[in-house]
């Protein structure tokens, strides 16, 4: 589902020097429909970067990024945008939302977008939402007033919302309980079920070890280390 | 006629200049051409458009008859029938069926013309879309285009206003379902009869504009489908004549709320009386009465 | 699939000073573009002689007319460009006033473009308009008021209205939130993303706002000095600028 090789990036500060800043090279990775697959290495190494480059948010300088068969790292900005609309799926740290949209709406929306009709979407807004315990009361207010914990149940509410078959998950239970943190592992474990290939980060390594196949560790990819 | 003049005040490099913008006219129906206003012996707005067509129409032989607000003896019909009296010479009658040419302001003779007569019309603002869009630019491109919508808006306004289209005179037209048309101040009672057998000509002065109409032209009212275009008038008949067909004027008699409605039209109206018609408020007519 | 507008190489200058060079993009159906861009970009040059307000030194505007195909909007007569202004095309001003009717109610500015393409049967044409306001978030009893009495916001939203009543495929927007209050341009960004997708719009839309392109639109041209400096999806140029201008611009946000 998922196969990089020869991944590289460097980032140019044009305003500072023009300095050059290499943090990638030959990345490689494959994921398989139905598996969970975590990005481990030390903070900085660069395992946000390559989660961002799969999902076309950063650009790769090298090599080939192929998810569901469209090479991320050469495709027109229009194919990308179809392929996160349908298959691939991108669970940030952090909620970025229009501001003053209800939490239902923000949640629903990614529904909207492939086409489902509103009320089902709401339907399915509404499940996810009360499994990850927001109350209902919370559901037509924006989340921007929200707790650090609860803004993160509705951006991971917001990723599992459409059946992705690809997925990105940047630190899901990062400030969440242990009541929640298994919610989440729950929903993950049903993604794999249903044969969504997944890339994860997380920190916290008993949430690793319980739903993660395998460790890829990317510094292995940090330039200047002997192939 | 008084030898200071030439044939109708103007000369004839002029009559010719409009007489030219004319036919321009009556070959595009409702289509506004530009003319090279003179200046008259009467202030722009006073109905110089008119005076101008008039003079370039008339021939020797012609007779004239002027009505303003369907009256032949008000003072602006008696100060232009006098004007042409002057400088053309010709004869003039009150009688609507005697008369060659017409110049009238703001009322179409209730008395069907004939195709040998000339209808000439005075026009204070040529351009129906004007209240609404201000900028001559855009009008000129909106009549090339045939792009009226904003002509509909106005009706919409009124309805969404009034309750229904609230015009009453200088109601727009469609003309050979071309071009937009203000048939000038006419009461939208007298729209109907803009398809008649005379020519119609239109004159703006102050706005340097001709328009007109050939005989038999098709022209057709604005309104919505669920609105209809209605030809309305005071639901009433003349006191004098006892006509119930015709426009009226409602006019004040007295200080107590008297008043009494009659024909706008004051030669339709004396030849009923004429004819023995009386009305609730008239009395047989005696052929001196003024 | 094939793109509903292309830009090739469209080119206007002002005497000597260059307006915009060389630009060029296509655009496909649902698809929101933002140009941004300082004071003097080219941004505002560029979103007029797209939607043919100016007319072009050099290059093309083609358009998917439904009836002909891809035709060069630039070598269209007036008429035929006027009427796509009425119909397929719509333009957000900056300022409604430029974009409304300021003397007509707001049931008559929406119902103008019905109107104006033939629509004849009032009860029909205030049925819509009221369908319109309320899509726009404007109260039913507004329906006969003049925009002169909306607030901002609101003379905003009745000038969407107004736009997309006859369903068009391509909007421009010049600047859609400026001068609006900030809580007014969040509510006014969002029912623009949802009428965007329902009505599977496309759109430019010019601004300087790097927050406004950021949550409207899917892809990013960045203007300087007339000349595009920069292109490709919205987040990835924000998050991974390459030009160095572009990097700039980023780095200059405010964070509130």
């Amino acid at each position: 589902m998922i196969e990089i090789s020869g991944v590289s990036k460097s980032f140019v500060l044009h305003n500072q020097g023009s300095a050059v800043i290499p943090v990638m090279e030959r990345a490689a990775l494959n994921v398989a429909a139905g598996e969970c697959v975590a990005l481990v290495g030390a903070s900085g190494a660069g395992k946000s970067t390559l989660m961002r480059m799969i999902y076309g948010n950063y650009l790769a300088n090298a090599g080939r990024i192929v998810v569901g068969g469209v090479d991320v790292a050469q495709a027109e900005p229009r194919e990308i945008l179809d392929l996160r609309r349908e298959v691939l799926g991108y669970v940030s740290q952090f909620l970025r939302v229009v501001p003053r949209v209800a939490t239902i709406d923000v949640v629903a929306e990614p529904l909207l977008n492939v086409g489902v009709a509103p009320r089902a979407a709401r339907a399915r807004a509404e499940e996810l939402l009360r499994r990850l315990n927001i109350p209902e009361r919370l559901w037509s207010l924006s989340p921007t007033t929200f707790s650090g914990g609860e803004q993160q149940r509705v951006n991971i509410a917001r990723g599992f919302a459409h059946d992705f078959p690809a997925l990105l998950l940047d630190e899901p239970t990062a400030s969440l309980d242990a009541t929640n943190r298994e919610v989440v592992l729950s929903l993950i474990d049903e993604a794999k079920a249903r044969g969504a290939a997944i890339v994860g980060i997380f920190h916290d390594e008993a949430a690793r070890d319980r739903v993660c196949d395998r460790e890829i560790d990317v510094t292995a990819f940090t330039p200047g280390l002997a192939a | 006629m008084n030898d200071e003049y030439n044939f109708a005040y103007l000369d004839e490099q002029t009559k010719r200049m409009i007489r030219r913008a004319i036919l321009k006219g009556l070959a595009v129906p409702g289509y506004q051409v530009p003319f090279a206003s003179r200046e008259m012996p009467m202030p722009y707005g006073w109905g110089t458009g008119g005076v101008q067509v008039s003079a370039s129409v008339l021939t020797p032989e012609d007779t004239m008859k002027v009505i303003d607000q369907g009256a032949d003896d008000t003072t602006n019909a008696v100060s232009i029938r006098k004007f042409f009296e002057k400088t053309a010479g010709v004869a003039t009658t009150e009688e609507t069926g005697q008369a060659d040419v017409i110049q009238t302001r703001h009322r179409i003779p209730e008395q069907d013309l004939r195709e040998d007569q000339i209808l000439v019309y005075q026009v204070p603002i040529p351009e129906p879309l004007r209240f609404l869009e201000p900028r001559e630019t855009e009008t000129r491109k909106m009549h090339s285009l045939e792009e009226y919508g904003l002509m509909h808006v106005k009706l919409y306004e009124d309805i969404a206003k009034n309750g229904a289209i609230a015009t009453s005179y200088a109601y727009p037209v469609k003309v050979e379902g071309r071009y937009v048309m203000d048939p000038s101040p006419i009461p939208k009672f007298d729209n109907p009869k803009l398809e008649m057998a005379a020519v119609q000509l239109f004159g703006a002065g102050r706005e340097q504009r001709i328009y007109a109409l050939p005989p038999y032209t098709q022209v057709v009212s604005l309104d919505f489908e669920d609105y209809p275009f209605e030809a309305s008038k005071a639901d009433h008949a003349c006191d004098l004549c006892g006509s119930e067909s015709s426009y009226l004027d409602e006019v004040i008699v007295d200080d107590a709320g008297g008043r009494m409605f009659v024909c706008s039209d004051t030669d339709f109206c004396h030849s009923r009386r004429a004819a023995g018609h009386v009305g609730a408020q008239g009395a047989p007519f005696e052929e001196d009465a003024a | 699939m094939t793109p509903v507008f292309q830009v090739k190489e469209l080119t206007k200058f002002y005497g000597n000073r260059i307006g915009c060079k060389d630009v060029s993009f296509d655009l496909y159906p649902g698809e929101v573009m933002g140009i941004v861009g300082e004071s003097g970009s080219g941004k505002s040059t560029l979103l007029n002689c797209m939607a043919g307000h100016l007319a072009p030194d050099a290059g093309e505007v083609l358009f998917d007319t439904r009836a002909d195909g891809m035709r060069d909007t630039v070598k269209m007569s007036e008429p035929e460009r006027r009427m796509l202004g009425r119909t397929d095309w719509a333009f957000v001003h900056q300022h409604a006033r430029d974009g409304l009717r300021m003397g007509v109610s707001a049931g008559g500015n929406v119902g103008e473009r019905l109107m104006a393409v033939g629509a004849r049967h009032y009860g029909d044409i205030r049925e819509k308009a009221v369908d319109w306001l309320g899509r726009v978030e404007i109260s039913a009893d507004r329906v006969d008021d003049r925009p002169s009495a909306f607030s901002g916001g609101m003379q905003q939203r009745l000038q969407i209205a107004r736009n997309l009543v006859t369903g068009p495929r391509l909007v421009f927007m010049d600047e859609p939130t400026g001068g609006l209050d900030v809580s007014v341009q969040a509510r006014l960004l969002d029912l623009l993303r949802g009428l965007v997708r329902e009505m599977g719009l496309s759109a430019i839309i010019v601004t300087h706002d790097l927050a406004v392109v950021r949550l409207l639109a899917d892809r990013l041209m960045v203007m300087k000095d007339g000349h595009v400096v920069e292109t490709g999806l919205t987040d990835q140029v924000l998050d991974d600028p390459q030009h160095g201008y572009t990097q700039l611009l980023v780095s200059s946000v405010l964070q509130v």
